[in-house]
C-alpha cells in the first residue's frame, strides 16, 4: 500500500504550505459524485485523523482515509504546466475510465 | 486530465464546478491579475514570466498591441500608443486641465473624451477593455477555464462616472464583474486587515507616475475611507528624473538626443533599483557619439537628491490625516503599496512619520491585486460555509436630490455602507402640478450651486392635485459597485419614472477633498442659506394662496382689513428680496396672522355653499 509524491509536487507542497502558514501535510481521498462516480479530494491537513493512514514521500506527510485507500493504492501525485496552466495530477493506476476532463473517474 | 489545486480541508470542490474568479489591478502605469490558487492568493504571469502588464494599448492598422510590445513603440508611435488612460476614464474634455500634456487627437463631445487613433475614434471605455481583455485571456489560460468573475480596483476617490466606465470597461473585456472595489481597501485586504476587529490604516500608495494617500477605518468589518489625498503627478518616474538629472551635471553632459536620453533614464532607473537592493549602483553608459560616462550613485547621493520628493510624499500625508482628523500616532498600520515605496529613504521617511515601521512583506507591486483577488474568492462563493464575510464599502460624498429654494435634501449620507437604498417621501407644491423635476446631487453642502449634479430627470403624468396632496416616493439605490439609480413614483397614480446615474464628467481627488473641507468650513454660512431658502419657500407659497384668495374672495373684506393684508403684502416682498431669514419668517407670520380672519370668513361661505338647497339626509 503507498502513495507517493514526485519530487516536484512535493516541493510545490512544501511551498504552498509554508505560505498558508499551517497544516501538517496533504489529504487525499474520494468521493462518490460527478460525472464519472469518483471525484478526488486534494486538500490541506491540519489534523491528523484516528484512522488515516499517513505516508510521506520527500518529506510531505499524506494523509489518506481508510475507505479512500483502496481507490488511490498506488497512485503517485504529480504536479504539471499545461502552457500557462499549473496544478496537481493524480496518476493512479486503479483508474479504469475517466470524465473527458479528468476530473471524475470510474475503478 | 484536469489540473488540479489544493483545497482547504473539507472544501474540495465537486468536479466542473470550480469557480474561477480573480481580482484586476487596473492601473495607470501597469495592470496586474491575480487569483486565489491552493488557497494562496497569487498574481498570475504572462508566458514569458512578467506580472505587471503596461497598461498602454497601440492601435495598429489590422490589430491591437498591448502591454510590453505597445511599450516598445511608444516614442515611435505616439498618437496611436494610448498610455496613461485611466486619467482620461469618465473624464469629459473639459475636465481634463492638463489635455496638453497627451500627445493624442482628442474628441471632445458628450460624455466622456473621445481619442482620435488609426482605427478610428476610441473611448477611454474601449482602451481600458483591451488591457482587461488581455488580463482575462491571460487568467482564463491559467486557471484553465472560463471566468465565473472579477473584482477590480479603483482609486478610493473614483466617481461614480469613472467606476462606470470602469465597469462598462470590464463588460467589453468579456469580464463579469463581481465588485468594484477601492484600492486601499483591496491592499489592506491583503494584509489581512480586516481579520482585526477594528482600527485605523493609512495606506501609502507610490506607483510610477502617481501617489495617493488613503486613510481608512475599520469597524466590524466594514472599511470606511475617511479620507484621500495624494499627488497626480507625482512617482516613481520622478526619482529616476533626478538621478538622470544627477548623472548629466556630474558627468558634465551636453544636451542629450531623444535616443541617449533614453538610454540614460533606463540607465538611471536601474541604478535606483539596484541602490535598493545593494546599497550603490554603478552608472556606466557609452553614449551615441562614443563618450563614456561611468559614475556610481551612493545611498547618500541619493537620498540627497531626493530628499525633496520624498518630503513631497508627505504633505499629502498630513493633509488626508487633517481631513480625517487624525494624528499619526492614531494610526494602527501603514501598508505600503506601488513600487516606488521599495525604496528604502521613502520606507525611513514613512516609518519616521508614523512612528512605526510600515508593512512591507507583501510585493508593493502585487497588493492590491492580490487583495482583490481574496475577495473575488469570497464573492464567487469558494469559502466553507460560516467561512464566508461579507465585506462593504461605504459612498464618498453624500448624494441628495436639490427641493425648492434651490436646497439640497440628503437622501443618502456620506460613509454609508453600500449597498443600501433609502427613499424619501416628497410633494407637489403648486396646485395642479402634473410634473416634478429630479435633480440628483452629490456633496456635502446646502445649496445646489455648491454641490455637483449628477444627474436630471423628469417626473410626469402627476394628476392635476392641490399643492402638497401628491405624495411621490424617490428611492435612491446605491449597488455594492458604489453606482447610483434614482427612481420617483407618485404613490397614487403609481406614475414612475427612473434614472441610473452614469454621469458624465468626473471629479478629482482634490476636488473631493476640496467639497469635504468646504463643506466644514461653510457649515455655519450654509446652514443659514437653508434657513433663508426654506423662510423664502415659505413666505412665496403664502403670497401665491393669499392672492388666489384675495382674487376669489376679496368681497369678504372691509376696506381696511384689505388694506392691512396688502401692507402686510408688501412689506414680506421687501423681506423678500433681503437676506434676513429672521425678518422674513416675522413678515410671513404677520401675513399669516393678517389673513388669518378671511381665511375664516372663505372657510364658512365654502361650507355654506356646499349646504345650501340640499337636504340633510343627501349629506353624509
Amino acid at each position: 500500500m503507498s502513495i507517493t509524491l514526485t519530487e516536484t509536487a512535493a516541493r510545490h507542497v512544501a511551498s504552498h504550505l509554508s505560505k498558508r502558514g499551517k497544516g501538517i501535510g496533504l489529504r487525499l481521498g474520494v468521493r462518490t459524485s460527478g460525472c464519472s462516480g469518483m471525484a478526488y479530494k486534494l486538500e490541506y491537513a491540519d489534523e491528523a485523523k484516528a484512522d488515516d493512514l499517513a505516508f510521506e514521500s520527500h518529506g510531505v506527510k499524506v494523509f489518506v482515509d481508510p475507505k479512500s485507500l483502496p481507490y488511490l493504492d498506488g497512485t503517485e501525485l504529480d504536479f504539471a504546466r499545461e502552457g500557462l496552466n499549473e496544478g496537481f495530477r493524480f496518476n493512479n493506476p486503479n483508474v479504469k475510465d475517466a470524465c473527458g476532463c479528468g476530473e471524475s473517474f470510474n475503478v | 486530465m484536469a489540473l488540479l489545486q489544493i483545497s482547504e480541508p473539507d472544501a474540495s470542490p465537486l468536479p466542473h464546478e470550480r469557480r474561477l474568479a480573480v481580482g484586476i489591478d487596473l492601473g495607470t502605469t501597469n495592470s496586474l491579475v491575480a487569483t486565489v490558487r491552493n488557497g494562496i492568493p497569487v498574481v498570475l504571469p504572462d508566458a514569458q514570466g512578467r506580472p505587471l502588464l503596461p497598461s498602454i494599448v497601440r492601435y495598429l492598422p489590422d490589430g491591437v498591441h498591448v502591454g510590453h510590445e505597445a511599450q516598445n513603440e511608444q516614442t515611435r508611435d505616439p498618437q496611436n500608443t494610448i498610455v496613461s488612460v485611466k486619467r482620461l476614464m469618465g473624464r469629459g474634455l473639459a475636465d481634463l486641465s492638463d489635455a496638453r500634456r497627451f500627445p493624442y487627437r482628442f474628441i471632445d463631445g458628450p460624455g466622456m473624451v473621445g481619442l482620435g487613433t488609426r482605427a478610428g475614434p476610441k473611448s477611454p471605455v474601449e482602451v481600458s477593455a483591451e488591457i482587461l481583455r488581455v488580463l482575462r485571456e491571460r487568467a482564463e489560460a491559467s486557471l484553465g477555464g472560463k471566468l465565473v468573475g472579477a473584482v477590480v480596483t479603483v482609486p478610493a476617490y473614483f466617481d461614480d462616472a469613472q467606476r462606470q466606465a470602469t465597469k462598462d470597461a470590464a463588460r467589453l473585456a468579456g469580464l463579469d464583474v463581481l465588485r468594484l472595489l477601492n484600492e486601499p481597501t483591496a491592499a489592506a485586504i491583503a494584509y489581512g486587515l480586516d481579520n482585526a476587529s477594528q482600527g485605523t490604516y493609512a495606506v501609502f500608495d507610490l506607483g510610477g507616475g502617481t501617489f495617493d494617500i488613503s486613510i481608512l477605518k475599520l469597524t466590524r468589518g466594514v472599511f470606511e475611507v475617511l479620507a484621500t489625498n495624494g499627488d497626480s503627478a507625482l512617482g516613481g518616474d520622478d526619482f529616476d528624473h533626478r538621478v538622470y538629472c544627477w548623472v548629466i551635471e556630474a558627468a558634465g553632459l551636453p544636451p542629450l538626443s531623444a535616443e541617449d536620453t533614453r538610454l540614460l533614464m533606463l540607465r538611471s532607473r536601474e541604478a535606483k533599483e539596484n541602490l535598493t537592493l545593494h546599497g550603490t549602483a554603478p552608472i556606466v553608459v557609452t553614449l551615441a557619439n562614443g563618450q563614456k560616462v561611468d559614475l556610481t550613485l551612493t545611498a547618500e547621493n541619493f537620498t540627497a537628491i531626493t530628499q525633496n520628493l520624498v518630503a513631497k510624499t508627505l504633505a499629502p500625508v498630513r493633509r488626508a490625516l487633517r481631513d480625517a482628523g487624525l494624528q499619526p500616532r492614531d494610526i494602527q498600520g501603514v501598508v505600503m503599496v506601488g513600487g516606488a515605496t521599495r525604496m528604502p529613504q521613502i520606507q525611513k521617511a514613512v516609518g519616521d512619520f508614523f512612528g512605526q515601521p510600515p508593512l512591507t512583506n507583501l510585493n508593493p507591486d502585487q497588493v492590491v491585486a492580490l487583495g482583490a483577488a481574496i475577495q473575488a474568492d469570497v464573492l464567487a462563493g469558494n469559502r466553507r460555509a460560516g467561512d464566508d464575510w461579507l465585506l462593504l464599502d461605504v459612498i464618498p460624498l453624500s448624494l441628495g436630490l436639490e427641493t425648492m429654494g434651490s436646497l439640497v435634501e440628503k437622501i443618502i449620507p456620506r460613509n454609508s455602507t453600500i449597498p443600501v437604498t433609502r427613499a424619501q417621501e416628497f410633494t407637489t407644491y403648486r396646485d395642479g402640478q402634473t410634473a416634478m423635476a429630479i435633480h440628483v446631487l452629490q456633496g456635502e453642502r446646502e445649496r445646489v450651486t455648491d454641490c455637483r449634479s449628477l444627474a436630471r430627470f423628469e417626473l410626469r403624468g402627476i394628476p392635476p392635485m392641490t399643492a402638497g396632496a401628491a405624495r411621490i416616493r424617490v428611492t435612491f439605490q446605491v449597488d455594492a459597485d458604489g453606482l447610483l439609480a434614482v427612481s420617483a413614483r407618485e404613490q397614487g397614480t403609481g406614475v414612475e419614472a427612473a434614472i441610473t446615474v452614469k454621469p458624465s464628467y468626473g471629479l478629482t481627488d482634490g476636488d473631493i477633498a476640496r467639497m469635504l473641507q468646504d463643506s466644514q468650513a461653510h457649515a455655519a454660512d450654509d446652514m443659514a442659506a437653508r434657513a433663508l431658502g426654506e423662510a423664502q419657500v415659505e413666505a412665496d407659497q403664502l403670497v401665491a394662496v393669499t392672492r388666489t384668495a384675495l382674487a376669489a374672495d376679496g368681497d369678504l373684506l372691509s376696506a381696511t382689513e384689505r388694506a392691512a393684508i396688502d401692507a402686510s403684502l408688501a412689506a414680506l416682498a421687501r423681506c423678500r428680496e433681503g437676506s434676513d431669514h429672521r425678518a422674513l419668517v416675522a413678515a410671513t407670520e404677520a401675513l399669516n396672522r393678517a389673513t388669518g380672519e378671511l381665511a375664516a370668513r372663505r372657510m364658512n361661505r365654502t361650507v355654506a355653499r356646499a349646504l345650501t338647497g340640499r337636504q340633510v339626509d343627501t349629506l353624509s
